[in-house]
């Protein structure tokens, strides 16, 4: 196939994957409010932990910008690293596979399309910080605030991308898998404190995760004074290491998913159900 | 049928899902990993209050308020389970394993299978209720003393409060029983939205107007409070300290036991209407 071909292909895959995600929000839109109603719920009972306690009202914010990202964090989990399982139970895992397209592609549209959708979601938990339990934040630095950010989901989703190649060998596991990894991880990425008050080389190895350094980043630009005791790592190291590694994410989940998926081949469990 | 077989029958039905629900919940991996992964989860969810406290407090754990915090968040880790456990089984057997029309056509009171179900992860729960305690106790210096414990207050109030959890849900396994694709959401919902509202990590006192008066008819708001005392000696919240530790179980039975009507009413109804309606072998493929 010319490269021009396979480009669009490539493209055509992408979007085919993404509309899915998209045109779900339209078709079920009770699950819009459940998915923005859960991540507030916890977020507003920690706003209220911290109220309880007396802390300073900066810790609003904190838990408000940790909320948010609970939403791409649990997107991360249900939609993308357990997805080819799902797919797996519901049969469509075959067809993906037989489809003459990258399957690099396929994933690529299951996280754009998870990245808008859920995108409506962490703003709907901002909207509330703000304007229900008055959460303030710090505009001077924005076009470093957005560079962070959209750095932070590039590898967040490349680290997606690859969980859903290495749970394609997951029976029920994958769901418990994905269970596991919530609590544990919003603890040691600092989802609603400052991951430093972990300790230096708890944070450093809780870095894999890239929310850890993309929170602690964001919170330095948005709460300045407040983070300049706390703060982990000064953010231009932060910015590097979450450009690292979402390329060497992205590179895992390539050589992962075409080894899975050639294991998976091998042992027949492409198609198995009901594991 | 006379009472006494149909008592049988009920306790086979319990006996039954009891053990289906943790073959299920626990045979998906080796018991090492599964022993590993029940505690993981709930110390952890423990360690994110103690280290917003530790934040705030800059260090020191020796506020009142933090033996109160962390308590109440580890009686809430049955909130989900329970809840979860029973009215997930639902949505479980309908969608997933294709078995709920077995059940109805099964010699099996529904009502004792769901509760059954949900057995297995109240005994997951109190396994890692316990754990959270003991890793509070040791390292961080819950004041729990074993000699102080109130245990009849603390077993009447677990016995009340799980018995307002479970039928809380058959509640939801009504709600899912009816509806396609909210089943899993629903639970979840009422369990994040029953983490605010009943004050489990922090005093309802702080809680706007509105939300406050909610949280004054859940029963798991007198549940939490009760736990508190019995263990800890004293409540967190300034206005349920006007309660005796006797008003308190009595008004947690109360409310109790109007969840357990209010649930069998609505699941009853719920049950009638999907049978009318054809919902029991519902495939929504969620």
């Amino acid at each position: 196939m010319i490269f021009r071909k396979r480009v669009e292909l490539f493209l055509r895959t992408v979007i085919g994957r993404a509309y899915p995600r998209l045109i779900g929000l339209q078709r079920e839109r009770s699950w819009l409010i459940f998915d923005t109603l859960l991540p507030l719920l916890q977020m507003s009972a920690f706003v209220f932990v911290y109220r309880a306690m007396q802390a300073p009202p900066e810790y609003t914010g904190f838990v408000v910008l940790g909320g948010a990202m609970t939403a791409y964090w649990l997107n991360v989990l249900w939609s993308m690293a357990t997805q080819l399982h799902w797919e797996k139970e519901n049969g469509n895992l075959a067809l993906f596979i037989m489809a003459p397209t990258s399957r690099m592609a396929i994933l690529l549209g299951m996280a754009l399309g998870g990245i808008v959708a859920t995108s409506f979601r962490a703003a709907a938990v901002v909207l509330v910080g703000i304007f229900i339990f008055g959460a303030h934040f710090s505009a001077e630095r924005i076009p470093e605030l957005i560079g962070i950010f959209l750095l932070t989901l590039i590898a967040l989703y490349g680290m997606g991308m690859l969980f859903s190649s290495l749970f394609l060998l997951y029976g029920r596991e994958a769901w418990h898998m994905s269970l596991l990894l919530q609590e544990p991880i919003y603890l040691l990425s600092g989802f609603y404190f400052p991951v430093r008050s972990l300790g230096y080389w708890t944070a450093m190895g809780a870095s894999i995760v890239p929310i850890t350094l993309g929170l602690d980043a964001m919170r330095q630009l948005l709460f300045p004074r407040m983070m300049q005791q706390i703060k982990f790592l000064d953010v231009r190291i932060e910015l590097l290491v979450l450009a690292v590694l979402g390329l060497v994410f992205l590179f895992l989940a390539q050589r992962s998913l075409s080894y899975m998926e050639r294991l998976a081949c091998q042992e027949g469990r492409l198609t198995v159900r009901g594991q | 049928m006379a009472t006494n077989q149909r008592a049988v029958e009920n306790l086979r039905s319990l006996r039954m899902a009891a053990w289906l629900g943790w073959q299920i919940e626990s045979n998906w991996t080796d018991p090492f990993l599964f022993a590993i992964y029940s505690v993981i989860k709930p110390i952890a969810g423990a360690l994110i209050l103690v280290f917003m406290y530790m934040v705030v407090a800059k260090g020191g754990l020796s506020n009142p308020l933090f033996p109160m915090i962390f308590v109440g968040n580890a009686f809430y880790i049955y909130v989900a389970m329970v809840l979860m456990g029973v009215s997930f089984a639902v949505v479980d057997d309908r969608e997933r394993y294709g078995m709920l029309k077995y059940m109805y056509t099964a010699p099996l009171n529904i009502y004792f299978y769901l509760l059954g179900r949900g057995g297995a992860k109240t005994l997951i729960a109190t396994v890692s209720v316990l754990i959270t305690l003991a890793f509070g106790a040791l390292l961080f210096n819950l004041p729990i003393d074993i000699a102080s414990i109130d245990w009849l207050l603390l077993v009447t109030g677990l016995v009340l409060g799980l018995l307002s959890l479970a039928f809380l849900g058959i509640f939801l396994g009504g709600v899912a029983l009816i509806t396609a694709r909210h089943g899993q959401f629903t639970g979840e919902a009422v369990a994040g939205a029953l983490y605010m509202l009943c004050g489990a990590v922090f005093p309802i006192d702080v809680l706007p107007g509105l939300l406050q008066a909610i949280s004054y008819i859940l029963p798991l708001t007198y549940w939490i409070e009760t736990m508190r005392r019995a263990l800890l000696g004293s409540g967190s919240s300034q206005i349920l300290s006007q309660l005796s530790n006797l008003e308190l179980v009595g008004v947690l039975g109360a409310f109790s036991v109007g969840v357990v009507i209010l649930s069998v009413l609505f699941f009853r109804w719920a049950e009638h209407r999907a049978k009318e309606k054809g919902l029991i072998d519902m495939q929504t493929n969620y």
